[in-house]
């Protein structure tokens, strides 16, 4: 593949708290906070407290998901005082680190997310092509002797258009989720606090580096996309799941998951199985906040990408 | 040594309550729960009335912790007497309610024995918490309970501290009993803490039909860990927390803390260690839902308690 040129990412956010209780980008963010810019930062960085109000509650959200906020509908819809306040809040991000496919829009947006779910540290993104996320996944997946070290790394894919993409990560040019678990929610674990703070490290690294003209060897990146949800099973009537997880499959993130494999147990003591025809690899399996999505668990495919070498094209 | 065998003869246990969602983001009790409240004949026992009992429903209803309150901090004197008057905290209200269905606390109509089923994110395995060093027929069930569980470890939890020990929901009854299942975060429910939950109930009972029947229970020892001390989360002035339990530290509980061993960890980096004199085994530790009740984690000493043997008494 040719070596491809590509503007440097001269601005950059780092938001935590998109959901007030996923506490290590919390943190993060708030140390972060602490350290006052003095103007020799190689890059310019914006440090943002997304749902400043669920975090002072430490809940995910006081009114609706903000994190479901960023479609293009939601970001153009009219506001008021009766609107939610996570609705008004969306819009100030979006003014503040967009507009959204706008030029004015930052160059890179990562949002700090946890998980209750086993998935390691999942760089979560809506492009299976973008190399400025790929390179940065691929820079992740070569620490090693770090305190990192042992946390997989993995690049998944929600395959969804721009104005449809619901999420913060989706207002800059480029944009991911940092997603790390597992943790509960309300809790902070310094294990999982070292991951991120060292994955948001290593991301600078790489984009400082980037800016200053190195030149990044290509290679291939395994990419997870997302295929579909599969939920609980229900009573008909009252809608309350009626099985958990099955012990096989929790905690068992990015194993390949094959037809006839156990999916659920029921409380009657039956094991569900997946009925599916293709083996694809879950994710997010048994994640707190889903229940109310209805979703048990995500499932996807994996497949090799191809990604160019890139460096900053200002570089002569 | 004396060969006379001392015998406690104690009340029969006939009323048995089953409280799940006392808090209600913990989910193995509340599924458990409506799962018998829709269909009992698991949980059913001869000559026992057993009732399941969702404790916080507006809790359960919105997948919180509580409302106003933590009901299981609620059923204090104050509170069970307080008069019937509008703006009460929901919890308050709730628990008066419960009192005058399960209770009245201290009194003889009160319920025999009351199971209260919690889970929490630190790594307690299955633990039964006890409130009294001296209910015999608590210490027999948990005995019994831990011989019907093993290999599978049962620690038991003693709180009879008089400044740590809290007002739970249980205390209604005669014979309270906590178990408290781990680790799950808070909004999920775990296949595996489900199911040793459910059987730890199931000998539960068991113990509580045999006794009824008039099995006479021989003296045992119950190896317990009492409650000592809450340990905060360092802090700073504005009362955020500066550092986080140290990855030494972080899931294991219940293994001894000796001076000197990494006890936090800073934002910054630094590593904050256990100053105490004595070696301690810690629990509780980083439970979400005590952030807020300044408690990073409990520390215990460990104890062996003896109980007489117990046959149901004569009429």
């Amino acid at each position: 593949m040719k070596a491809v040129a590509m503007p440097t990412v001269s601005r950059v956010a780092v938001c935590g708290g998109t959901h007030g209780n996923e506490l290590a980008g919390i943190y993060l963010v708030r140390e972060m906070l602490k350290k006052r810019a003095d103007g020799t930062e190689p890059v310019s960085v914006v440090t943002v407290m997304s749902n400043p109000r669920a975090a002072q509650l430490c809940v995910r959200y006081v009114e609706t998901d903000l994190n479901r906020c960023f479609t293009r509908a939601a970001l153009s819809a009219p506001v008021s005082e009766t609107s939610p306040y996570e609705m008004v809040r969306s819009q100030e991000l979006n003014a503040l680190l967009g507009p959204k496919a706008s030029m004015q829009a930052v160059d890179l947006l990562c949002d700090l997310h946890n998980t209750t779910a086993n998935t390691g540290l999942c760089l979560i993104t809506y492009s299976d092509r973008d190399w400025i996320c790929l390179h940065i996944c691929k820079h992740l997946q070569a620490r090693t002797n770090t305190k990192m070290a042992s946390t997989p790394v993995r690049y998944v894919h929600f395959d969804i258009p721009l104005n449809e993409a619901y999420s913060l990560d989706s207002v800059g040019k480029h944009g991911f989720a940092m997603e790390i678990g597992p943790q509960p929610h309300g809790v902070v674990r310094s294990v999982i606090f070292s991951a991120m703070q060292e994955g948001v490290q290593l991301m600078m690294d790489w984009i400082c580096q980037f800016n200053s003209g190195t030149l990044f060897e290509g290679g291939w990146v395994d990419v997870y996309t997302m295929v579909k949800n599969i939920d609980y099973p229900r009573d008909s009537e009252t809608h309350v799941i009626t099985a958990a997880v099955h012990p096989d499959l929790q905690d068992r993130d990015f194993c390949l998951l094959h037809p006839g494999d156990p999916m659920f147990l029921c409380f009657s003591g039956e094991t569900l199985r997946y009925r599916g025809k293709e083996a694809l690899y879950p994710f997010f399996i048994n994640e707190g906040a889903y229940y109310e999505k209805g979703v048990a668990l995500s499932l996807a495919r994996k497949r090799r990408v191809q990604i160019p070498s890139v460096r900053s094209e200002t570089l002569r | 040594m004396s060969s006379r065998t001392n015998i406690s003869c104690l009340q029969e246990a006939k009323r048995v309550a089953i409280f799940g969602g006392t808090h209600g983001n913990e989910m193995s009790g509340i599924t458990l729960v409506n799962m018998w409240i829709q269909n009992s004949a698991e949980i059913e026992r001869n000559g026992l009335v057993i009732k399941p009992f969702i404790s916080n429903p507006r809790a359960v209803e919105k997948c919180t912790r509580y409302i106003d309150t933590d009901l299981n901090r609620a059923f204090t004197p104050e509170n069970l007497s307080a008069p019937d008057v509008e703006g009460l905290p929901y919890e308050v209200q709730r628990a008066k309610e419960m009192n005058r269905m399960f209770g009245p606390k201290g009194s003889s109509d009160a319920y025999d024995a009351i199971f209260d089923l919690h889970n929490t994110t630190s790594n307690m395995g299955s633990t039964l918490i006890l409130e009294s060093s001296t209910d015999l027929f608590n210490l027999q069930m948990v005995h019994y309970i831990k011989k019907a569980m093993a290999p599978h470890t049962c620690s038991v939890l003693l709180n009879e501290h008089p400044q740590l020990k809290y007002s739970t929901t249980r205390s209604v009854a005669k014979h309270p009993i906590g178990l408290e299942v781990g680790p799950q975060p808070q909004g999920v429910l775990r296949s595996n803490v489900f199911e040793f939950m459910r059987t730890i109930l199931k000998h539960a009972l068991d113990f509580i039909e045999l006794f009824n029947s008039g099995v006479e229970f021989p003296p045992c020892t119950v190896d317990v860990f009492r409650v000592q001390e809450r340990m905060d989360y360092p802090r700073d002035t504005n009362g955020n927390i500066t550092a986080m339990v140290h990855p030494h530290l972080q899931d294991c509980d219940w293994e001894p803390l000796n001076r000197g061993d990494p006890m936090f960890l800073t934002f910054d980096g630094r590593t904050v260690l256990y100053e105490g004199a004595n070696t301690v085994y810690p629990t509780f530790i980083n439970e979400a839902a005590y952030y807020e009740k300044q408690q990073a984690f409990m520390t215990t000493c460990r104890e062996i308690l003896a109980a007489n043997a117990i046959r149901k008494a004569c009429k």
